[in-house]
């Protein structure tokens, strides 16, 4: 599982006939993605690579493919309305990889986006990868690995940096989401956070986040109330001065509020473990996740499932593999999980009780 | 990109927005014939991009057309949080029986500009917000619509309650927000908004600002950039299409995106060092951006130390690796360097960088300590 993008997701690339367009799509073509078709306006009938179908508008690319996703590689100034091209032919995620785009095009946008139901990453980002199944954007596909850890970030190659550290630890990726440096984005830490704590592949996240606005302390708050899987978090610039723009236009330490300070300060308080360095990730999360094995079963799984399945297991105390599997079907619609669920529910049970097998 | 004081006026005049008369002198002399011309008492206010400029010194009084000259030769050339002034406003000064606030911002939470008025003006809003929030209305504008009349309205009753008074303040909103989507800009403040005794409501302060990402789309604001106004080494670093901003320390920095740059910062202080710079080299690396990077770097004369760290994703490194060899080859470096690269062609670029004998890494951990370590010379001597 992931969240976002899996092997069902059909991807229309606006601006495929461009430099960067041809050349990530190129990239995603090889990594697995379904790229169904591509939009440059005047080139509709042609062909990218001798295989994937270009249209006109995007109006054409759906009714003709049927795609539920997009990904923009058009210019800065042409974005806002390719954005909302694509969520007028009904696209479900829209991946906004252009730098540079006009908050007044984004505050123009965003209601429309939402209006329509789409989801709307970026834009000024890497997009999303969930490794060993689809990519959208540009994020490098060798330096992912499949396995469960959620990666959500505000930036590029910090991005990378991280996530390459984890692959190399073992540690591998449910999806990464890079939604963008930008003040106004269409999908926010807290959007990814919530995906990922329904995600049920997913068992930890990492966040990155940076100086300016408020979306990792709101963000911070939402996994104190909401969260049930560990979060690590990091926050860049910590060194930046106040006033000035950190290359991303929405870093920026405005007055005094967006300070790292501040964010790494809710980060504590929501109980969220802090990296200090980009390469405090892998230890931090190794611990929590150790942890949280011997510590409680209790606390996987969804609570409707931990509570059937707890049950289940108690009846099931002398359980075969069978039974078991039986347990898990009335625990629960996500089998694998509550299976090993019940598993260890039945394992701690026979403990208690003093009985081997 | 901030505007100066009087270029704001000129676009919000061009709105129609009713702003004391005033004109633009880089001399005392000019100075003095502008307030001649204007008659009577003026104000003469340094054109700098920096707040406080009242409580540096850089706004004064003058009665005379004699002493606005020499007002003027006392701001012109000063210096205001480390910026000297090139140029005053010399402008009509006009009688204050009270002062508010009017500012629009692009705000980020609600994704749609919003505005905030307050009738307590002419001081920092920041403090306003911080102890009298009461006293602050937030009016968030759907862009769809614009600004209509009711909002305009809601927020001159906030400010005054002579309805005569709080139309002339409608007026104003609905000529401010025009100027500032027709500028496309993320801020747009008129500190104070002031009645004079006769009871006219009027502009004494603008301050706009302009995303940079609208002026592809506005050439003529592109125009009002101020480049005298700017660290020479940041105004070389844009026109070479690099991400540059100048900071106090010695170990110059040079990093592939600015997440990854900002963090390469962090990490620097976190071993006892201290960034010289914030430099991000972008997504595609050809290798001339490289060059004009390390120039700009080795301008500065207090780079004890140069770190580059480089994850390649988009970026080749052996785009940058080339790009080291052949600026170091213009220009030898008089100081050590640490590059640790790690990515898209590292072998390659590793080769590149051993030919031409320099040593590369790939963790960007003991990348920094080291060049921590060169910079404040505590394992002394240079690295080849």
């Amino acid at each position: 599982m992931s969240i976002f993008a899996d092997k069902s997701t059909t991807l229309i690339v606006q601006g495929i006939t461009g430099r960067d367009g041809s050349f990530h799509t190129r990239q995603m073509m090889e990594y697995g993605t379904r790229v169904v078709g591509g939009v440059t306006p005047g080139k509709g009938g042609q062909k990218f690579e001798n295989t994937v179908p270009i249209f006109n508008t995007m109006a054409d690319a759906v009714m003709e493919t049927g795609a539920n996703a997009s990904v923009i590689y058009v210019p800065p100034m042409f974005a806002a309305d390719a954005i909302m091209e694509a969520a007028d032919a009904g696209i479900e995620l829209i991946v906004a990889i252009t730098e540079g785009v006009p908050q007044l095009d984004m505050a123009r946008v965003f209601p429309f986006v939402k209006e329509k139901g789409a989801r709307l990453i970026g834009p000024n980002c890497p997009g999303l990868i969930t490794p060993g199944k689809t990519k959208i954007g540009i994020i490098p596909g060798r330096i992912c690995a499949p396995g469960k850890v959620g990666v959500v970030s505000r930036s590029g190659t910090l991005t990378y940096e991280v996530v390459y550290q984890l692959t190399r630890a073992g540690l591998g990726q449910s999806t990464c989401v890079g939604i963008g440096g930008d003040p106004i984005n269409g999908t926010n830490f807290i959007d990814c956070l919530r995906a990922f704590e329904e995600d049920p592949n997913t068992i930890a996240v990492a966040m990155m986040g940076e100086i300016g606005g408020t979306d990792e302390q709101e963000a911070a708050e939402f996994v104190r109330r909401h969260m049930s899987k560990p979060v690590i978090g990091f926050i860049a610039g910590q060194t930046a001065p106040p006033g000035r723009r950190m290359g991303h236009a929405g870093a920026i330490i405005s007055g005094s509020s967006g300070t790292a300070a501040e964010k790494i300060a809710a980060f504590q308080a929501a109980g969220i473990g802090v990296a200090r360095r980009p390469m405090d990730f892998v230890p931090l999360l190794q611990k929590r996740l150790k942890s949280r094995r011997g510590q409680s079963v209790r606390r996987v799984g969804r609570p409707a499932i931990r509570k059937t399945a707890k049950r289940v297991a108690k009846k099931a105390k002398k359980a075969t593999v069978r039974t078991r599997k039986v347990a898990a079907r009335k625990a629960g619609k996500v089998s694998r999980n509550a299976t090993k669920l019940v598993r260890k529910l039945v394992k701690r049970l026979r403990r208690k009780s003093g009985r081997k097998r | 990109m901030n505007i100066h004081e009087y270029q704001a006026k000129a676009l919000l005049r061009a709105e129609g927005v009713p702003i004391p008369a005033g004109e633009v002198a880089t001399t005392p002399q000019q100075a003095e014939a502008i307030a001649r011309q204007l008659g009577g008492a003026v104000v003469v206010k340094a054109q700098v991009h920096a707040g406080g400029r009242g409580k540096a010194g850089g706004v004064k009084l003058a009665k005379t057309a004699d002493e606005a000259r020499e007002v003027a030769s006392r701001i012109l050339g000063m210096t205001i949080k480390g910026l000297t002034v090139q140029k005053v406003l010399v402008t009509a000064a006009a009688d204050i029986a009270s002062e508010a606030y009017v500012g629009i911002i692009v705000d980020r939470a609600a994704k749609t500009p919003v505005f905030m008025v307050s009738p307590a003006g002419g001081i920092d809003i920041e403090e306003v917000a911080a102890k009298t929030p009461e006293k602050i209305l937030k009016l968030p504008v759907d862009t769809r619509y614009g600004l209509t009349s009711f909002q305009a309205n809601r927020l001159g009753f906030f400010l005054f309650d002579d309805v005569r008074k709080v139309r002339a303040a409608a007026k104003i909103m609905q000529q401010l927000y025009t100027a500032f989507m027709k500028a496309g800009c993320s801020l747009a403040e008129i500190n104070p908004l002031v009645v004079t005794p006769s009871g006219d409501v009027v502009a004494l302060d603008a301050k706009m600002s302009i995303d940079d990402n609208e002026l592809d789309r506005h050439p003529e604001l592109e125009k009002l950039r101020d480049e005298t106004a700017e660290e020479p080494s940041e105004v070389l670093a844009r026109n070479a299409n690099l991400t540059f901003i100048k900071l106090d320390g010695n170990v110059g920095c040079c990093v592939n995106g600015a997440g990854l740059a900002m963090a390469t910062m962090d990490l620097v202080k976190f071993y006892g060092g201290e960034p010289a710079n914030f430099l991000d080299i972008g997504g595609s690396s050809n290798p001339e951006k490289v060059v004009n990077a390390l120039k700009i770097i080795t301008s500065d004369p207090s780079v004890r130390a140069i770190l580059f760290n480089i994850f390649g994703g988009i970026t080749r490194t052996d785009d940058v690796a080339n790009g080291i060899v052949t600026a170091t080859r213009q220009n030898p470096l008089k100081v050590p360097i640490v590059i640790r690269l790690t990515g898209t062609n590292e072998e390659i670029a590793v080769k590149i960088l051993k030919d031409n004998g320099f040593s590369a890494m790939t963790d960007m951990d003991e990348a920094v300590q080291r060049a921590v370590a060169f910079a404040t010379g505590s394992n002394g001597g240079p690295a080849e």
